[in-house]
């Protein structure tokens, strides 16, 4: 998979948009110059990437306590995930569905909150701001400020609800079949950066081919359809990407927020969960090694999933992204 | 001109200007409903905002009854929570260790980014795509060794697991400074070096200062991510409670039981606070860091 293309879709009006700059006449630098300055990226991908990918992953084939040596165990540890740990598939079932309605709904949200700051004359810097606002709150005060909001014994969100004429509002955080669209409406509110990427696509769109369209009689919706949609499908492409990755590995506001409500039934346990639980709370640094590769393969094949469809729907204005 | 009659005239004049009136009120009834919806989204972003503040100003009885409105205002829930819990402790914590990854961060990715977008030599694209591709490894990847790392080394509990990592490059600041290092001219540092600028200088001197923006971006980024942190303090602090940041803290909260539940509001409003205060004086950096890369922190 070559993450450069993936970085490359970026908006990027002005800078950065070879990655490689073109071959120029030589001025010499010294060598040491080059390795100093690389120095403190070398030693920590040295110390804090490689070393540990190389351990865990034998890890990953052995029981370990972190007191006593591990142990080699060959391939029980996977073979434990698949057919001996209800709460693996639990928490797999939970975040397959949670990726499957979030990540499509964030995308959807952030354009139309971005389309809709393109259309005012006066007023757009507020409310960008406005809409930006929400996603600088801390994941975990944010989620405080959600399961209380949302409480249904003294929360105001149902009050509202009711006072709309909802007879009887969801429980929200503390129902099991609820909580999950609890954390997703936290999500959506801190949608402020990837809605800024949007933007910043949208506004990338060249002005002529709206004025090509609305001369050829196109309404509103087809103009977005045909002209503004294909034009940050790059961007789609990117948040999808980045969705997927970010979603596996979605701990924080689920933590916090079944902490607050005694997620009893563990709607919210999601792979991250199983992962911290496995390695922290019962010290099986083997099983939790293997699980963590786990989650390594599943985001790389959705990735190249991703990456395979890409020829089908984005649309990239300059060519390929492949040159 | 001379083909229409006066009447004819007159009647084409009306008929622009009603044309020309039935624009600008379609115009005007388009710029109605746009605010609206952006008023009514608005309304949505803010809301949880505006309802914990309400909130954090509310007695406990009145918290607890789904009353919108507090009557009466206790603000001295602000004084309160500084004596009801170690607030003051947890927000120097916080901002302690937040301040000293910013440092690290920026000290250590300027230069592997300058030399990545300035200079060319052999290997710069395989450097570069390795860098890109360890920004998208999943952390649970690297955890657990990087765990039994700092536990050899008695690291675990203090704030050194959580700092020192900063002071070793972040991929992403290296990304983020790469991609605005390029956009500089070349010019300027040929002209430079045939002046006889020594590479060092030539960075710190005039490719720095040129990259104030980019710097700052970064800087902004390392301090709110380490700010809004909760997975690394929960791995490395939590078994001593001297050593916990906002975020632990703030979610050990109602576990303290002497500790009224709308409490939690106040704390949490103090807890948004700086990052809020940060945000108004430095929207425009922050916009541009995330347009420039596509993430955040």
């Amino acid at each position: 998979m070559s993450i450069a293309s993936v970085m490359s879709i970026l908006p990027s009006r002005k800078r950065g948009k070879d990655l490689v700059a073109p071959p120029r006449k030589k001025l010499k630098t010294p060598k040491i110059f080059i390795f100093l300055c690389l120095s403190p990226w070398l030693i920590g991908i040295l110390m804090f990437t490689l070393y540990p990918m190389v351990t865990s992953f034998y890890q990953s084939f052995t029981k370990f306590n972190l007191i006593d040596a591990p142990k080699w165990v060959g391939l029980a540890n996977f073979h434990r995930m698949f057919f001996e740990d209800p709460d693996f598939w639990k928490a797999l079932r939970n975040t397959i569905w949670i990726s499957a309605i979030s990540i499509p709904l964030r995308i959807a949200f952030a354009i139309f909150s971005a389309w809709m700051l393109t259309k005012p004359k006066r007023g757009k810097n507020v409310y960008r701001t406005i809409f930006f606002l929400p996603s600088m709150v801390p994941a975990v005060a944010a989620t405080m400020v959600f399961t209380y909001i949302f409480n249904p014994a003294y929360g105001p969100i149902n009050r509202f609800l009711e006072m709309l004429g909802i007879k009887e509002p969801p429980f929200w955080f503390l129902d099991p079949k609820w909580s999950k669209w609890g954390l997703i409406l936290l999500g959506l509110w801190g949608i402020g950066d990837t809605m800024i990427i949007f933007l910043a696509g949208l506004l990338d769109v060249p002005r002529t081919l709206y004025e090509a369209a609305s001369l050829e009689g196109a309404s509103a919706w087809q103009s977005f359809r045909y002209v503004t949609f294909p034009m940050i499908t790059p961007v789609i492409f990117f948040s999808g990407v980045t969705g997927v990755i970010g979603s596996f590995q979605y701990f924080t506001e689920a933590y916090v927020a079944s902490g607050q409500v005694n997620d009893y039934s563990h709607s919210m346990y999601f792979y991250a969960t199983h992962i911290y639980f496995s390695a922290f709370r019962a010290y099986e640094m083997g099983y939790a090694s293997a699980l963590a590769w786990v989650l390594l393969v599943i985001t790389l094949v959705c990735t190249l999933i991703i990456l395979r469809t890409q020829k089908r729907w984005v649309h990239y204005p300059n060519g390929s992204l492949f040159k | 001109m001379s083909t229409y009659t006066p009447e004819q005239r007159e009647y084409i004049r009306l008929q622009s200007r009603q044309a020309k009136r039935k624009k600008r009120w379609h115009d005007f009834l388009l710029m109605v409903a746009n605010h609206s919806v952006l008023i009514a989204l608005s309304a949505i972003f803010i809301l949880p905002l505006f309802l914990v503040l309400v909130i954090s100003v509310m007695g406990h009885g009145q918290a607890e009854t789904r009353s919108l409105w507090p009557h009466p205002f206790i603000w001295h829930n602000y004084v309160e929570v500084f004596t009801a819990v170690p607030f003051l402790r947890w927000t120097m914590n916080s901002l302690f260790v937040s301040l000293m990854t910013t440092i690290g961060t920026v000290v250590s990715s300027v230069p592997p980014a300058y030399v990545l977008s300035r200079l060319r030599w052999k290997g710069r694209g395989v450097t570069f795509i390795i860098i890109l591709s360890t920004m998208m490894l999943p952390g649970q990847v690297t955890m657990i060794p990087v765990y039994i790392i700092f536990s050899k080394l008695h690291w675990i509990p203090s704030f050194l697991p959580l700092i020192v990592p900063s002071f070793f490059s972040s991929a992403f600041s290296i990304f983020l400074l790469r991609q605005f290092f390029v956009s500089i001219p070349d010019e300027i540092s040929d002209a430079a070096r045939i002046d006889g600028c020594s590479e060092f200088k030539l960075m710190m001197r005039i490719i720095v200062p040129l990259a104030k923006p980019a710097i700052s971006a970064i800087g902004l980024f390392a301090f709110l991510g380490s700010w809004n942190d909760f997975f690394g303090p929960l791995l490395y602090l939590v078994e001593n409670e001297k050593l916990w940041t906002l975020g632990i803290g703030l979610n050990a909260f109602q576990g303290i039981h002497h500790v009224q539940k709308n409490m939690m509001m106040t704390a949490s409003v103090l807890f948004m606070l700086p990052v809020i205060i940060i945000f108004f004086f430095s929207q425009k950096v922050f916009i541009e860091g995330v347009t420039l890369t596509g993430v955040k922190g």
